[in-house]
């Protein structure tokens, strides 16, 4: 039922995905694995219609509110933001460069879209539980969407903030789990293993569903069903991804999660993609 | 000799934390969006008293339980919605506990979030070493965005309280479980960045906060009877510090005493040490927590043995005097 949309969404989600290699690249540094993986859910939020958002009125009240708990996926964010137009494409370039807005790590202070900034990993579900927080406070409809990686789960606050969810009922909080298996050290089921991820916060008390994360379809009508839901349970979902995801010598790498291209496999990597943006033109 | 000092009861004695609830509900019946996000501590901290003063302040206060990294998050997201969102638990756990959440969340954002735990210091007394939380004031001094209140009795922690709310940004309120005497009236109004002269002198400056207020008094009226003449500043506001009033005071008395309840690493000594280093270098002393850990015995024996009491502060600012 998504087939036509879909398909111009997978067109946004491979211009993004160069334009996260081109951005890094240029930089000389940033984290290309975990961003290309998170990329077609971005997509699915920001694209697809799950979001409510609006980039003229970054403040709108009424809006959603996504936080990137793995902030180290900046490039993606920026890629994102920039394509929905709360910045100049053109600024991408000067990602990680003195002056830039666009620093290694998301600075609310200085990007238009950015909620909050993020970097230290464990504490973007926490702040979404506080946003969640307010906005029941405030009678506020909108829904927070976290993303978050299945390594910074590794992390206790993960918990703390698992355990006050699901205890205040905060049915308005969408947690998505970037499944892509590795971090830094490796795989995350070899380095300190911390599934299952998704029984660990069933057991407290969430409602929990598993996902292709690179089927935007499955992703756009997993996050609709939730929001439509109205439940008073907070909601995680596990979405299955492949770090690297796109540009086949960085599929399922760690070595690719914080590691620039060079000159010649950025060319590469924006070559695989262009050829496979052209076959499915 | 201050008008501040008017209209005082000295034998009412009352801990600067008890100051913290209630005030809380005065914020908030004048219209302040203030919500308090509390670990298992809203009795000893006193937000309880916040969500019990009205029945809809009680959706108001978020327990977090034990989780202190998770209370200063979700006080930032509280923050983030609009709301003025003060955290508590004690100042060990409020803040060394939650450091990282505090630098990179409610500092690097510049969120309104204020960090303002209680049974700071030794004045925790025979929880001990564990609980007695005496680089606080350094931890947060150092962030960038942060700024420092150390409030000395129950009025002026009233009044922090309000300054903080009323303040843009991330601030941190150090508050005490010892019940103190009454310094300042209670209509008192502290300012950002100011200090308070509570008594002029001509031989010694002696530049304190906090409980440590009270004994810097005592300490001159001692010292007085010696012949020496000491002026007392309460820098309430350590960061930012009000630098003009202690230079002006020093270029005066020639010296400079700094007590705190408080390791003399990175706290008001240092700040003090480092304005007086650029614009006006004295002689100067320091009372303080010498690079150790608290331990168990009641606020007065602690206070006496670790050498923060007046007597100390006496013995100082005399050997401070002589080599003047």
């Amino acid at each position: 039922m998504f087939s036509v949309h879909t398909d111009s969404l997978e067109r946004i989600a491979r211009e993004m995905r160069c334009n996260v290699l081109s951005m890094i690249g240029e930089a000389g540094s940033g984290h290309p694995g975990g961003s290309l993986s998170c990329i077609d859910i971005l997509t699915a939020l920001y694209f697809g219609g799950v979001l409510k958002h609006n980039p003229t009125d970054p403040d709108m009240a009424e809006r959603d509110r996504f936080i990137l708990a793995k902030g180290h996926a900046a490039p993606a964010l920026y890629a994102t933001l920039s394509k929905a137009g709360y910045f100049p494409e053109e600024e991408l370039k000067t990602l990680r460069k003195l002056g830039s807005r666009l620093q290694g790590h998301p600075d609310s202070s200085l990007v238009p879209g950015v909620e909050v900034s993020t970097g230290s990993l464990g504490q973007g579900l926490s702040i979404s539980c506080g946003i969640a927080c307010g906005l029941q406070l405030q009678n506020q409809p909108g829904y927070v969407f976290t993303l978050m990686g299945d390594g910074e789960c590794e992390e206790g606050q993960v918990w703390e903030a698992a355990m006050f969810a699901a205890h205040r009922k905060l049915g308005n909080l969408v947690a998505i789990v970037d499944g892509n298996g590795l971090q830094i050290d490796g795989r995350v089921q070899d380095v300190c293993n911390p599934e299952n991820i998704c029984n660990k916060f069933a057991a407290f008390g969430w409602e929990t569903c598993e996902v292709d994360g690179h089927d935007i379809g499955a992703l756009i009508d997993t996050l609709s069903k939730i929001k439509a839901a109205d439940t008073n349970s907070p909601h995680l979902v596990m979405a299955h991804t492949v770090k690297g995801k796109g540009v086949s010598f960085m599929e399922d790498e760690a070595g690719w999660h914080g590691k620039a291209p060079n000159a010649e496999q950025l060319k590469a990597a924006l070559d695989e993609l262009h050829t496979e943006n052209e076959v499915t033109a | 000799m201050s008008a501040l000092c008017l209209d005082i009861d000295p034998s009412i004695k009352l801990a600067t934390r008890a100051a913290y609830g209630p005030t809380l509900a005065n914020l908030a019946d004048s219209g302040m969006p203030v919500v308090a996000v509390d670990a298992d501590l809203t009795g000893s901290t006193t937000t309880a008293k916040f969500a019990s003063a009205k029945p809809e302040y009680s959706a108001r206060l978020f327990n977090c339980g034990i989780a202190e990294q998770n209370m200063i998050d979700v006080a930032a997201g509280l923050a983030l919605t609009g709301h003025i969102a003060f955290t508590g638990s004690f100042a060990v756990f409020g803040t060394g506990r939650a450091y990282d959440q505090i630098r990179n969340t409610a500092c690097y954002s510049k969120l309104n979030v204020k960090i303002a735990p209680t049974h700071a210091g030794i004045s925790v007394g025979p929880d001990g070493g564990s609980h007695q939380m005496l680089e606080d004031v350094a931890l947060m001094r150092a962030i960038p965005n942060m700024r420092v209140l150390v409030p000395a009795d129950y009025n002026s922690a009233c009044a922090a309280i309000k300054l903080a709310a009323d303040t843009s940004g991330p601030v941190y309120i150090r508050m005490g479980r010892a019940a103190v005497g009454q310094i300042y009236g209670k209509d008192v109004q502290l300012n950002m960045g100011a200090s308070c002269v509570l008594r002029e002198g001509q031989d010694v400056t002696i530049i304190a906060n906090g409980v440590e207020i009270k004994e810097a008094l005592e300490a001159a009226d001692i010292l007085a009877q010696r012949g020496i003449d000491a002026e007392i500043i309460d820098a309430f506001c350590v960061k930012p510090l009000d630098e003009d009033t202690i230079i002006r005071s020093v270029q005066k008395t020639g010296c400079a005493l700094v007590a705190e309840e408080h390791s003399v690493m990175g706290g008001l000594g240092d700040a003090v040490a480092n304005a007086i280093c650029r614009r006006h270098p004295v002689p100067c002393a320091f009372v303080g927590m010498r690079d150790i850990f608290g331990k168990s015995g009641e606020f007065d024996e602690l206070m006496h043995y670790f050498g923060l009491d007046a007597e100390a502060i006496v013995k100082a600012a005399c050997q401070l005097c002589e080599n003047d």
